[in-house]
This record gives C-alpha cells, structure tokens and sequence, in this order.
C-alpha cells in the first residue's frame, strides 16, 4: 500500500530550480521510494534531473507518490514542504 | 626575467607564484576492466572527493557573497547525488565491465543532450552545470589537478584567459594576491571586481597565459599595467620598496577617511562608490565614501538559478541602507539585457544587444518583474536615505511610465499598510545622448541626474566597448562627451538639482579637474579610488578651473584636452 496525494502547484513559474532543490533534498531524508507523477510521466523524486526534466508549470496537478516504511511521513513532509514554498496547495 | 604590458585595472603591487587557471586536460580511453568491484570503489572515491570540495567552495561563497551566491554550488551538489545518474554509471561498470572513466562520461553526455535539447533556454543551462561537475570528477578519476580559486592554499597570482564572475565569486583575498589575463579592459567585470577586492590586476595583456608557466615568481604593478615575469633579486627588491611606497600612500590617504571632500577654495563635493552587494559597504566606509552613488542591483539577479523573491530583495536592500545610516544611497533600478544575461529569462539574441532590449525597456514591457523590485526598495525606504534611479532612459514618457509604476506600489504598500518614507528621490541615469541633449526638459521632472560615462561614451562616440579594434574610441577627455556632461550639469542646477557621474571618469585624475570645473556635484567611483580623488581635490581650486570651461568646451579633440589638463595641474 503506497500513501500519495495530489498537489496543485500554483508558484507563477511552476516548480523552478530553488524549490525543486529543497523538494529533492526533503524526498533524500525517507527511506521509502518517493516519486512524482505530471502529464502521465513518473520521476524519481530523490532525483534532481529527474524532477527538473518534467518541466512542471504553474496550474499543474501532480501525484507525491511513497512507497516504503515511512512512506506516511514522507507524503506529508514533502506536502508540508510545498506549502511552506509557496509552491503549491 | 621579461616584461608584459597590459591595461592596469587596479591600483597597488603584488609579487607571487604564477597560478594557472585553466581547464586541464581530460581525454581517457575506454578500457575493459577485472575488477569491476574496485572500478565501483574508484567512482565512489571521485565523487566523494567532489562532494567535499564542492561543499568547500559553497562554504567559501557563502561566507564572500552571501546565501544567494552559494545556491548554485547546492544545485552542483545534488547533480552529485542523484541517484537517476549515479546507479546508471556503476550498472555500466558492473554489466559492461568499463572503466569508471567511460561510465561517467556515457552517463553524463547522455543527460547533458537530454537537457541540451529542451526548448527552454533555463533548462539548456543546466546542461552547463551537469557538465561542469561531470568534469571535477572526471578530473580526480585522472588524477589531474582541477583548478579551482577557491581551494588555493598559499600565496599566488592567478594566470587566466578571462575571469568569470563566478571565477572572482571565490577568489580569497588571503592567498591571491592578485591577477592577470589575456583579455578584458578597466571596465571589464574581472577588473571592476579586483578593485572591490583590493588586490592588484593588469588585464588585456594578450598573451599572459602563454608567457607565463605555473610556478613563475611573477610581478603584478597594478599601477603602471606591467606584468614581470621571473625578475630579479635587484628588480624584486625595487618592487617590494614600490609596494611599501603604495602601502604608505594608502597610510596619508586614510588621514582623509573622515573628512569631507573640499576644494583649495572650499567647495564641497560628494564623494560616493559604486557597489554590487551589500558586502560591498564595508569597503565603502573603510574608505571614507560619503555614501552610495551607483548601487548595481543586478547582482540579486545574476548567477541565480530563479527571479529573486521581494523580501530577498528587501533584505539586501534594508542590510545596505542600514549600513550606510543617514548616508545617500542611490539604487539603480534593474539593468540587465545587453551583455549581462539571465540563465532563467529567455530573452531571443539581438544583433545589437547594447542597442536593443535591455534596462528600464525590459522593465516596463516586464513590469511584473519590475514591479516586485519597486516594492522592495519602497519597503526598504525607512531604513536609510534611498534614492531611486532608473537607467537607460532616453525619452521623458519612459522616466514618466517607470515614475508611475513607482508611484502605484507606493500607494499600494500604503493601502495595506506598510511604511514607506516620502523623500525618496527618483532620478535617471543619463548615458543615451538623446536624454544628454535635451536635459534640460528632464531637469524639469527628476530629482537628479546620474551621468554613467561607460556607456554614454559608446553610445556618443558608436563604438562597442567590449570590441578591443575600436577601443581607442572610448574617449573620455572627447570635447563631445564634455559638452554633453556640461550641458547635463547646467540643466540640473538651472532647476536646482543635482547631477553626478558614476561611470569610470569620475575617478580618473584628468577627469576630475574638468569635471570640478564644470561644476559636477556628486561623484560616484570604486571604493578605492575615493581617498586618492580626496587627497587631489583639496588642491585644486574650482573658481581656476572654471575659468578654463570655455576653453575646454571648444577644443578639438581629446589630446588636447588631456594636455591642457595635465599642463595647468601638473600630472
């Protein structure tokens, strides 16, 4: 059973390089996989190429994806993360 | 021993170790390997090495620029630790049993076209970045040394084709003593950074990298623009008595720190700098400046990975205001386009980039981007003595729109309640001769005006300053440059305000009798050359020079001037 939720990133320039930075760093502190799913594409959230290459702009929904033994406290780390940047809701 | 001449960029001498700092050389062969195991540990052992020198050079930007400056070495580090590119490479070695040198550079070249292809120019940069980490390891898998400012540990002279911001970014001024490179002028980057710095720099001088090997005991003289290579024991110790020369002429110039700037006959002149950051004011005060008159805000901007926020702003703002006290600040509006380039706005390529869309241009078709930077200087207001100053202003109706913008934000901040002082000036920089000619009208509507020479000349006189075949038409002393700086002058006291200059003239020795007798009120230089200006002004007496404007105004051409200048004060 993976935990997931689903975000829409409302920063007027999407998720840019500082905030994605802090999101991959966040994803680095949890044991579990942690992915991020936009416009049908799955990315490694531990992954900083990853999540810059999908390019995700501002009104975009994505999916905060973790799978693992903390796959909870992951989920609601990187959403409070996302707020906290202003990145999203 | 040899000598090499260049263009002397900043004042003082240095004597040192040559420092080379260039790319090394990094080509390997694709080789099959046994023990893949230990090709696994190898990669490990470069990229941890990596990891902490990268962490070392964050260290080091943060502590000499700030947080700002030091968010690009993170991005590096977590390119580093991506695990999406660093299990692909041992996978390679394992499955392929390559070694790690071709792992590393499959890997990498894979992303590096990934990003290189993507149809957003912010993106195309990173490409920039992943290559660049991708070469620090590469370079400890080869056990060549990578060059690197920040981790120098003893005394030297660095040796370069050109400086990069990023270059002089980590420059420590505990061990470089100074530098030199094969291109660049006195208003080049890398020059305008060695005299924020204080460390001595000869640049322009074509051929230095060739000339001079990793090792050389090396001369900087900062102040003629020479470069000697291996010297003497007799023609060290002449130079060594010439830097305890400059070390006791800087020792008279501090006398004048606290004084105010007063001619022979008693008028008062301002003497303020030009700074990019608010580390910058610490030099600033260290060197009597009577405030800011040019405060670069683009390098908020520049070498970030994003737009700076509004509070980022402020805080920057608020930290220079506070430093300077009651003190003048004058801030300058947002002035990128042209030659200085933001990775994340993608702006299309000009043929003319000086003459194109750049400065206050961009900042009212952008005004999104313009309007965050106004409400972080009026928020900022509060906390010293601000003045605001728009650049590249060629007609009345932009000075009109950019004050209108200015004036909204105000009245917004107000409405939600947040202070914001109600004496800011707001001025224009004049450095189009369209703005020059007609000052008159503008004296109308500005506070002041703030003559920025650098580019005034190149527009003026139509030659590109970065282009070294017209450099000799950079013609400060030009009768034309003077008559357009004297009719600037006029108009602002014919409505009561003030006009000052912060291009390079300013400080220049021959120029600043001129513009003593022309009647500049503020003038606006690097930190340094404050004291010496200081120290030449209270023996020249205005009413003497005055009397020679007409004179000036009428000659020819820019020997002449320079001749009669230097006749009737004897330089």
């Amino acid at each position: 059973m993976a935990a997931e939720k689903t975000v829409l990133i409302t920063d007027a320039t999407g998720v840019h390089a500082r905030p994605a930075t802090v999101l991959v760093n966040k994803a680095g502190n949890f044991a579990s996989d942690v992915t991020v799913e936009y416009n049908g594409k799955s990315v490694n959230l531990k992954s900083i190429m990853g999540v810059m290459s999908l390019g995700i702009p501002k009104d975009a929904e994505i999916k905060i994806v973790a799978e693992g033994s903390d796959e909870q406290e992951a989920v609601d780390a990187i959403y409070d993360v996302i707020k906290q940047e202003g990145l999203g809701e | 021993m040899s000598m090499l001449k260049g263009i002397a960029a900043s004042n003082g001498v240095a004597i040192a170790k040559a420092y080379t700092l260039e790319a090394p050389e990094l080509s390997f062969e694709t080789k099959k390997v046994d023990d893949v195991e230990s090709e696994v540990t190898r990669l490990q052992d470069a990229l941890g090495i990596s990891k902490q020198e990268l962490e070392k050079i964050k260290e080091n930007a943060r502590q000499s620029l700030g947080d700002e400056h030091a968010e690009i070495f993170s991005a590096h580090l977590l390119i580093l630790n991506d695990p999406e590119m660093i299990a692909p490479m041992q996978d390679k070695i394992k499955n392929e049993s390559v070694n790690a040198e071709a792992a590393l550079d499959e890997v990498a070249n894979m992303f590096i076209s990934m990003f290189e292809n993507m149809d957003n120019e912010y993106m195309r940069e990173r490409a920039a970045d992943i290559r660049d980490v991708t070469k620090r390891v590469m370079a400890h898998l080869l056990n060549v040394t990578f060059p690197d400012p920040a981790l120098i540990d003893e005394e030297v002279i660095i040796i370069a084709e050109d400086l990069t911001p990023s270059d002089t970014a980590q420059l420590n001024k505990q061990f470089v003593k100074g530098f030199t490179t094969n291109i660049g002028g006195r208003t080049s980057h890398s020059a305008i950074m060695a005299r924020s710095l204080e460390i001595p720099a000869v640049v322009g001088t074509k051929t230095v990298t060739t000339d001079v090997k990793d090792g050389d005991i090396i001369i900087v003289d900062g102040v003629e623009g020479e470069i000697i290579v291996n010297p003497s024991e007799d023609v060290i110790a002449k130079y060594e008595a010439k830097q305890a020369d400059f070390e006791k002429q800087k020792e008279v110039w501090a006398q004048l720190k606290d004084e105010p700037t007063i001619s022979k006959d008693g008028t008062h002149v301002e003497l303020v700098a030009n700074i990019g950051t608010p580390d910058d004011v610490q030099g600033v005060l260290n060197n009597g400046g009577e405030g800011v008159g040019l405060y670069r805000t683009e390098f908020l901007y520049m070498g970030n990975s994003d737009f700076p926020t509004e509070d980022q702003q402020f805080e920057a703002y608020k930290s220079v205001l506070e430093q300077m006290g009651d003190k003048p600040v004058v801030v300058r509006t947002l002035d990128i386009g042209g030659d200085k380039e933001l990775s994340y706005l993608d702006l299309p390529k000009e043929m003319n980039p000086f003459l194109g869309f750049r400065a206050v241009r961009l900042c009212l078709e952008r005004d999104d981007i313009f309007r965050t930077q106004l409400r972080a200087l009026l928020r900022a207001s509060t906390y010293g003595n601000l003045k605001i100053m728009f650049p590249m202003i060629a007609t009345l109706n932009e000075f009109r729109d950019a004050k209108a913008l200015l004036l909204e934000e105000k009245e917004n901040l107000t409405s939600e309640g947040v202070n914001v002082s109600d004496d800011i000036e707001i001025g224009i920089m004049v450095e189009i001769p369209s703005t020059a000619v007609i000052a008159r009208q503008f004296a109308k509507e500005v506070d002041f005006f703030s003559i920025g020479t650098n580019d005034l000349i190149q527009y003026t006189m139509a030659a590109d300053r970065m282009n070294e075949r017209v450099s000799y038409l950079y013609q400060p002393y030009h009768p034309a440059i003077l008559n357009l700086v004297n009719n600037v002058i006029e108009a602002a006291h014919a409505e009561g305000k003030w006009a000052g200059m912060c291009g390079e003239m300013a400080g220049d020795s021959i120029a600043i009798p001129i513009l003593l007798g022309l009647g500049l009120d503020e003038f606006s230089m690097s930190a340094t050359s404050i004291l010496p200006a200081r120290t030449q002004i209270k023996d020249l007496s205005k009413e003497d020079l005055a009397s020679y404007k007409d004179e000036l105004l009428s000659m020819s051409t820019a020997d002449e001037v320079e001749a009669f200048i230097r006749e009737k004060t004897n330089q």
